[in-house]
């Protein structure tokens, strides 16, 4: 019991315990990256990175979602080593360079009940805009109103959507803002009056996995792989690995493999279109 | 001599920690002051709305916000919070008292993240199926006040744990009932102790992140009833935090510096109620 | 505030009264108590509900290999073991350096300033401000600090000194409240064996107050455990399992909260999640009382 009690033997654990684990921070020579940034491009770089992982024994490449700025605020403030954007660099963000590693699209997604099944551009600008706040207005069940979802400022899907409708982001009147594709695809699923837009493969993914949304067509094109790949689908955007300096080292080996046929092999599965 | 030692030793270190406040409100300020040099004040109560990345800071929405939640939350939470504690102190039964003074501080203890994700998964889907949206101002000040009910029924408690003896003896000589008791005599007796649980409590409501942003649908706009959705200023900062840069990042620091700015103020109301109850 | 209280005769309670037979005082009694009555049962039930939700949705999940397991497909399946260990180095990075400091501050505030005077209150004080500080604040301030100048990055690191500086106050207070329940006659002891201050404190202060340093050491713990706000944008959210303390993870409490928000199908295991992390609050608030308690018993014997 009095050993227990000694202070003495506290104070030299604690630092003892603080030496550990400083040292352990400094130990590791491993190769390590990290990629932040638009939660489209997320899955696809985890599920890329846990091969590379596999074929590299002794890299590590962590993966976190924040969205697209993120990944280009992360970058200019040297918190990650590759940020991922799912849109083109705007001109202010030129600095940076953009590496193109998949194609996407844009889908509007509804809750699997909903028997919507196609909208128009002036529909959905009626809806966004907050003209349309009953489904029987845009071909639905009148008398359940329209629950709109919105992405958050800062998310490249929310610009690029926008800009397809021709809205500036304060005419838009939603209900509920969300963030990453997969807090969209949740907020739809939970909300049968709900209409949201998300990435086309992050959609189909859910969609396979038995998430209860439907995704609607769009001025006649249906949000598919091929429609995207043959441009046929009205929002199409690249998904981007964006660098401070031009790619090198590790990170530009990281880059060779999403291009090799194992890569490209990766992304198909996950519903995007790869980069011929 | 080793007395010496130890004396500056632990003189160093608290003055480490107490400056700590003074290092932080620096922080804030350092990375709010471009933005400050650069865009005046008045801006953010009267921009056209809250677009940062378009040059417009209106946060008089999101302040409206917050100040609504907690004194929603104080509303529904201060009146349960006091007859709680009269009820520990003058109601339960013994075996009772120990039982609920162990759900109050299983209740504190809880982290806002389990608040707020029963809020999400039971409560909005409840006030959804009534009034759409669902995440809603209605259902930030229900979680919010169940957060801070603990705290205030903490404070009160422990204010009627040390009333003297001789007010509760002189009511029952005077052969007046238990609720007479209480509402005469009781009450009065610990306004002081409502009142900084209420501070208290507030502090915490206006400071809370979490929970608020997953039941209130975030949507930057003062509300035009309880079932309109709206944005605190907290839930701001940690939505738009991750990827603000320049201006942007700017506001969301002065933002945190109003927050600190209201929490300080309850502190010194609270310690102004709290030293005035000790001179009397 | 008082006000409601007084108000207790008018002619419309009057009437009321005496229309069912009793005295207007016997009424406002009689309300009082229902209401006392009223919010009790409401609280109680609140309590069962939030309690048996997290109880009822999350025991399903749990199992032995949850705990054990990797986070797979975002956490829809898999376990959180990466997440329990991410945790572990955030709570200890963060113990590790608040409890010198607190113990340290608590020494001085309890043993050598005096109670009421302009220097205590004034440290006090400050402590008050930090300890109502909102989280997200300290997480602004530790990505300024930690993330960005002092070049951590997203890292356990960055997350436990974060922490750190958010459960110092509770700590502090934990410490002075153990150090004060010590009788006096132990240091008049002390001081009659002509020890100097500095082998009383080490041999007879903190050996008495261990309680109530070990509930302070807990009770930062708790905090710790149950913080995500702070984190958010200093540890990261990473569901690997940590090499090194530069690594990001998440907390279980991140983890509860991206299940819930942001993963479709995510709320059974953030339910079994939730369920990890309040049972362990718990507990740890169980020992912290039970410490309080037998502080508070011997501060009255003495």
């Amino acid at each position: 019991m009095q050993y227990l009690f000694d202070c003495r033997r506290i104070t030299a654990l604690v630092f003892v315990v603080s030496w550990i684990g400083f040292s352990a921070s400094h130990a590791s020579d491993k190769l390590r990256l990290l990629a932040t940034g638009s939660s489209t491009v997320a899955p696809v770089m985890a599920e890329l990175a846990r091969k590379y992982e596999q074929a590299h024994p002794g890299a590590r490449i962590d993966v976190q979602t924040g969205g697209s700025s993120r990944g280009v605020a992360d970058m200019i403030n040297g918190l990650c080593d590759m940020g991922m954007v799912s849109r083109d660099l705007k001109p202010s963000e030129r600095v940076l360079h953009a590496y193109t590693i998949a194609h996407d699209g844009i889908a509007v997604i509804t809750h699997r009940d909903n028997p919507v099944d196609a909208l128009d551009r002036i529909q959905l600008i009626k809806i966004y805009r907050g003209e349309a706040r009953d489904w029987g207005d845009v071909g639905g069940i009148a008398g359940v109103p329209v629950v709109v979802v919105n992405k958050a400022a800062g998310r490249s899907t929310l610009e690029l959507f926008l800009r397809y409708l021709d809205l500036a982001p304060d005419q838009v009147r939603p209900d509920i803002i969300i963030g990453d594709n997969q807090q969209g695809l949740k907020t739809v699923a939970g909300n049968r009056s709900g209409i949201g837009y998300v990435s086309i493969g992050a959609a189909l993914q859910a969609q396979q996995e038995g998430v209860p949304i439907k995704l609607l067509t769009l001025e006649g094109a249906k949000p598919t792989i091929a429609n995207v790949t043959a441009g046929n689908y009205p929002i199409t955007r690249p998904l981007n690995i964006v660098t401070r300096k031009p790619a090198q080292g590790a990170v530009s080996e990281v880059l060779a493999f999403i291009h090799s046929d194992e890569g490209v092999a990766v992304i198909e599965s996950l519903n995007f279109v790869p980069v011929q | 001599m080793t007395d010496r030692l130890l004396t500056w030793t632990l003189g160093a270190a608290t003055l480490m920690v107490a400056s700590l406040i003074a290092i932080i409100a620096a922080f804030l300020l350092n990375e709010s002051l471009g933005m400050l040099n650069r865009v005046e004040l008045g801006r953010f109560f009267t921009d056209s709305g809250w677009s940062p990345t378009m040059s417009r800071f209106n946060i008089l929405p999101m302040i409206v916000a917050s100040v609504l939640l907690m004194a929603g939350a104080v509303i529904v939470a201060a009146p349960l919070a006091i007859f709680t504690a009269v009820f520990l102190r003058f109601y339960a039964p013994s075996p009772v008292i120990d039982i609920g003074r162990r759900i109050i501080e299983v209740l504190a203890a809880m982290p806002s993240v389990v608040y707020g994700l029963w809020g999400l998964v039971v409560l909005v889907p409840i006030i959804a199926a009534w009034q759409q949206p669902g995440a809603s101002l209605m259902a930030g000040i229900l979680v919010l006040s169940l957060m801070i009910f603990p705290t205030i029924t903490i404070v009160v408690h422990s204010g009627l744990a040390a009333m003297p003896r001789h007010y509760i003896e002189a009511s029952q000589a005077l052969a007046m009932s238990r609720a007479y008791m209480v509402r005469q005599v009781v009450l009065p007796a610990v306004r002081a102790s409502i009142a900084a649980g209420i501070t208290l409590g507030a502090a915490r409501a206006i400071g809370e992140t979490m929970a608020v942003m997953m039941v209130t649908g975030n949507i930057v706009a003062v509300p035009g009833d309880l079932f309109d959705p709206v944005r605190a200023l907290t839930s701001n900062i940690a939505l738009e935090m991750a990827y603000a840069l320049g201006d942007h990042r700017g506001a969301l620091y002065i933002s945190s510096l109003l927050l600190l700015s209201i929490v300080i103020l309850l502190v010194l109301i609270n310690e102004f109620i709290v030293s005035n109850k000790l001179e009397h | 505030m008082n006000l409601s209280f007084r108000i207790n005769s008018n002619i419309d309670s009057n009437r009321v009264a005496s229309l069912i037979g009793l005295r207007n005082g016997q009424l406002w009694d009689l309300l009082f108590s229902a209401a006392v009555w009223g919010s009790v049962l409401i609280v109680a039930m609140v309590f069962l509900w939030l309690v048996g939700d997290v109880l009822i949705r999350g025991v399903s999940a749990v199992s032995w290999d949850f705990l054990v397991s990797p986070v797979i497909d975002s956490g829809r399946s898999g376990g959180i073991a990466p997440v329990l260990v991410s945790t572990a180095c955030i709570v200890a990075v963060a113990l590790a350096v608040a409890f010198p400091l607190a113990l340290a501050s608590a020494i001085l505030i309890a043993e050598f300033l005096p109670r009421t005077g302009t220097v205590s209150r004034l440290v006090v004080a400050s402590f008050d401000v930090l300890a109502g500080m909102p989280s997200i604040v300290f997480g602004l301030f530790g990505n300024a600090l930690f993330n960005q100048l002092l070049g951590f990055g997203y890292s356990l690191l960055s997350g436990g000194l974060t922490l750190a500086c958010m459960v110092l106050p509770f700590m502090i207070k934990a410490n002075v409240d153990g150090l004060r329940a010590v009788p006096r006659s132990y240091r008049e002891a002390g001081d009659a064996l002509a020890m100097s201050r500095t082998s009383t404190l080490w041999h007879v202060l903190l050996p008495a107050a261990l309680p109530g340093i070990i509930a302070g050491v807990l009770l930062g713990m708790g905090r710790a455990l149950a913080e995500t706000a702070a984190l958010l944008f200093t540890s990261g959210y990473v569901t690997r399992m940590p090499e090194s303390l530069m690594d990001s993870g998440r907390t279980i409490s991140i983890h509860i909260y991206d299940l819930a928000m942001n993963v479709a199908g995510g709320d059974r295991m953030a339910y079994a999640s939730a369920l990890i992390l309040v049972v362990l609050l718990i507990l740890i608030n169980t020992a912290v009382v039970r410490l309080g308690d037998w502080i508070q018993r011997r501060s009255l014997r003495a």
